[in-house]
């Protein structure tokens, strides 16, 4: 049935849907049980399933995550929550030492079905390290798979899809945009989770982004509009792997590229998608493949993270730079 | 806030009063200093002379060990010296491109390892090559590794043993989780964690022991203290003993002889009941020594002196069965000579098996860093197999 509603109200759906086909998943993380999460993405989960299905953790993010590799090796399906982006480092060791790499080590013997939630970004005003992006940190590391939702549908149906992956899944949630409604169809047949939609078609154009920016790339395409320019929105939905053959058939319809994303430009994912389509689409582009995102500095305070994060003015004007080649 | 304050203070008083009144200094003063008074008793069953000696809380857990039990543990602990000492002629041989040697600490392996039921599942760190032994793990897989044919090397599930893990200390959060998974099915397996004195310092291992004490997981937190880690004495990883953390978390602590099999035996099984019938954890402290380097790569003789390694090799392990079993008549020269004859051909079957071990094919890289498959690992399969093909292209291959 469709239905509207928000963001975090479409992953706690998602959540509980998987907990009640599927005795294997565990919900665990800090305050996720009772309180049902910071965000209450969790609400309500445990009172229906109980202490035992939904765990909350001690407050050590290494445990939440090493202890999860050992319920999956143990035959579950852990769906670990990291309250914050900027908490996920004490927990970044075993991400990438032992929960990306145990399924090749092993030579395939062992799979390790495990969700990381991290809800991502800035725009809501919080203190330090409440809104990072460090998607670029994880998709750099072999054996995991990592994935954004920009859309309540998205947000339902990626995360059941991610459930049920054999691989581990770091699920960047928007945060900013958890508040968001948007109509999910709980019946639907879902597309494949790593494939990038194209959330609006155009043809002088294309801007390319996941998560939080692609609503704002939808604005920045209404204000083109207004001055007669066609922008075409991808909406990537999966950063590893990043579906480069729907980028590329973009580019060679519009022939421009800007990428946009939250995380500093420096060394992200915006620089992989740049040099990788300068390969694929060299004789198409008319302008190089610009990127809008932050600065190589640390999150800023929240009184002037509207200067460090992309904007409607900042992303036309790399419109406008772009179009000008 | 004034008044927690002085709540806390009060009993800290109270408690520094008995201790005298100085006591604050004379913490700061003696850092490097072990209190003499926390300096624990061992768990022995077996002394270095081979003497069996009384333990009324422990014995009851060996009581039933056969004299062909016993030349079992002997077995085990003489096949695996065989098998690490072959292993650390293979790589001076430039046949391993590393060995981690578990010279001296044969005992705490097999008596622990012995304690296992099959159903139990092992989280070895990398140097549990005894403990692979107990479990039925081929040796020569163990070697892989080492060689630098894998990074693994054998099913962890076929024996329940794990794959060795080199980060220190992060597969006791895997134990952790494991023996809570256990604790859900309603089993009554445990889990077994093995891990160093250096290990002890590290984050990983003090969330196990929150974890798992919040939890009352099933878990035998099993510490080989060797006393090193690398060129670290443990006295630079804690100011007191090892198993005395575990109080701290909730949980007891014990430390045993690590060279007396059949103390490490005894302790290892009162644990893992403990696990069974739903008391939690237990750290278990098997104090022994490394009597080697820490791997092949560094030498002891620059961090610790040769009257330690003697004092050591006064308390081995498998010398110390041998005299028990020998004094209490069970066994005879022909066992000891048919266990000569099994260890030399266990060493050939090693080195050989090595020495065959074929190199993997080139496109093993790309093979199972995904279970449901990668798009870049696709493309670039893809980019690498044509480069190879270039080379037959040219006439070259």
């Amino acid at each position: 049935m469709a239905d509207k509603m928000a963001l975090a109200k479409a992953i706690n759906e998602s959540l509980r849907r998987a907990l009640d086909s599927d005795p294997k998943v565990l919900i665990m993380g800090e305050d996720v049980g009772k309180l049902g999460g910071v965000f209450r993405v969790t609400d309500g989960l445990q009172k229906d399933f109980g202490e035992n299905r939904v765990i909350d953790t001690p407050l050590a993010e290494s445990g939440i995550v090493g202890t999860a590799i050992g319920l999956a090796l143990r035959g579950y399906r852990p769906v670990v929550e990291i309250q914050f982006d900027g908490f996920v480092f004490p927990a970044y060791d075993q991400i990438v030492t032992q929960l990306a790499k145990m399924h090749a080590r092993s030579l395939g013997k062992v799979k390790l079905p495990v969700v990381v939630r991290i809800p991502y970004g800035g725009g809501i005003g919080a203190v330090e390290h409440h809104s990072e992006s460090p998607e670029a940190l994880f998709a750099h590391v072999a054996g995991l798979k990592i994935v954004s939702p920009s859309n309540a549908s998205d947000a339902y149906w990626m995360m059941q899809q991610a459930i049920q992956s054999d691989d581990p899944v770091i699920f960047f949630e928007p945060k900013r945009r958890y508040w968001d409604k948007g109509e999910v169809n709980t019946e639907a047949i879902p597309g494949p989770l790593h494939k990038a939609a194209v959330v609006r078609a155009g043809t002088d154009l294309t801007l390319a982004a996941y998560g939080p920016m692609v609503k704002l790339c939808q604005e920045v395409a209404d204000a083109a509009a207004e001055e007669g320019r066609n922008l075409e929105v991808l909406d990537l939905r999966s950063v590893s792997p990043l579906d480069f053959d729907s980028i590329q058939a973009s580019v060679e319809k519009t022939r421009r590229l800007v990428v946009v994303h939250e995380a500093p430009v420096f060394f992200g994912s915006g620089a992989e998608i740049a040099a990788r389509i300068t390969e694929r689409c060299f004789y198409h582009l008319e302008a190089p493949v610009l990127r809008v995102g932050g600065y190589h500095a640390p999150y800023p305070p929240a009184r002037l993270e509207e200067e460090y994060l992309p904007n409607l003015d900042r992303v036309l004007d790399a419109v406008d730079r772009s179009l000008a080649y | 806030m004034t008044v927690e304050s002085t709540a806390a203070r009060t009993p800290r008083r109270s408690a520094g009063s008995k201790a005298g009144t100085t006591g604050t200094k004379r913490t700061t003063r003696t850092t490097a200093k072990k209190d003499a008074g926390t300096e624990p008793q061992l768990v022995q069953l077996l002394t270095p002379e081979g003497k069996r000696v009384k333990n009324a809380e422990y014995d009851k857990y060996v009581a039933g060990v056969t004299p062909e039990e016993l030349r079992g543990l002997y077995r085990d602990m003489v096949l695996t010296r065989r098998f690490d000492a072959e292993a650390t002629s293979l790589q001076r041989q430039g046949e391993l491109g590393l060995w981690a040697s578990l010279l001296g600490q044969e005992a705490a392996q097999i008596g622990s390892g012995r304690a296992l039921r099959d159903d139990d599942y092992v989280f070895p760190t990398y140097r549990e090559h005894g403990v692979a032994w107990c479990r039925g793990v081929n040796p020569t897989n163990l070697l892989g590794m080492f060689r630098g044919v894998n990074n693994g090397g054998w099913d962890p599930n076929g024996n329940n043993f794990q794959l060795y893990t080199i980060v220190i200390g992060s597969q006791t959060l895997h134990a952790t989780g494991y023996a809570m998974g256990i604790a859900k099915d309603g089993a009554d397996s445990a889990v077994i964690a093995y891990f160093g004195d250096g290990a002890s310092s590290q984050g990983d291992v003090a969330e196990s022991f929150t974890f798992s004490a919040v939890y009352n997981a099933p878990v035998v937190f099993f510490c080989q203290n060797n006393q090193w880690a690398i060129s670290e004495p443990t006295e630079k990883q804690s100011r007191v003993p090892i198993y005395q953390r575990a109080q701290g978390f909730g949980f007891p602590g014990v430390r045993v002889d690590g060279n007396d099999v059949l103390g490490c035996l005894a302790v290892t099984r009162w644990a893992l009941e403990r696990a069974r019938s739903g008391e939690g954890p237990t750290l278990v402290e098997a104090f022994t020594y490394r009597m080697g380097a820490h791997t092949t790569s560094d030498d002891p003789t620059r961090y610790r002196g040769d009257e330690e390694r003697q004092a050591w090799e006064a308390k081995d392990p498998i010398l110390r069965l041998r005299r028990y079993l020998e004094a209490s008549n069970h066994a005879d020269e022909g066992f000891f000579a048919e266990l000569e004859a099994e260890s030399e051909a266990l060493g050939k079957r090693v080195r050989e098996a090595v020495r065959a071990m074929p190199d993997p094919d080139h496109f093993a890289i790309f093979e199972n860093v995904y279970a449901d498959g990668h798009a870049l690992v696709d493309e670039e399969r893809a980019q690498f197999a044509a480069y190879q093909a270039s080379f037959a292209d040219e006439g070259g291959n």
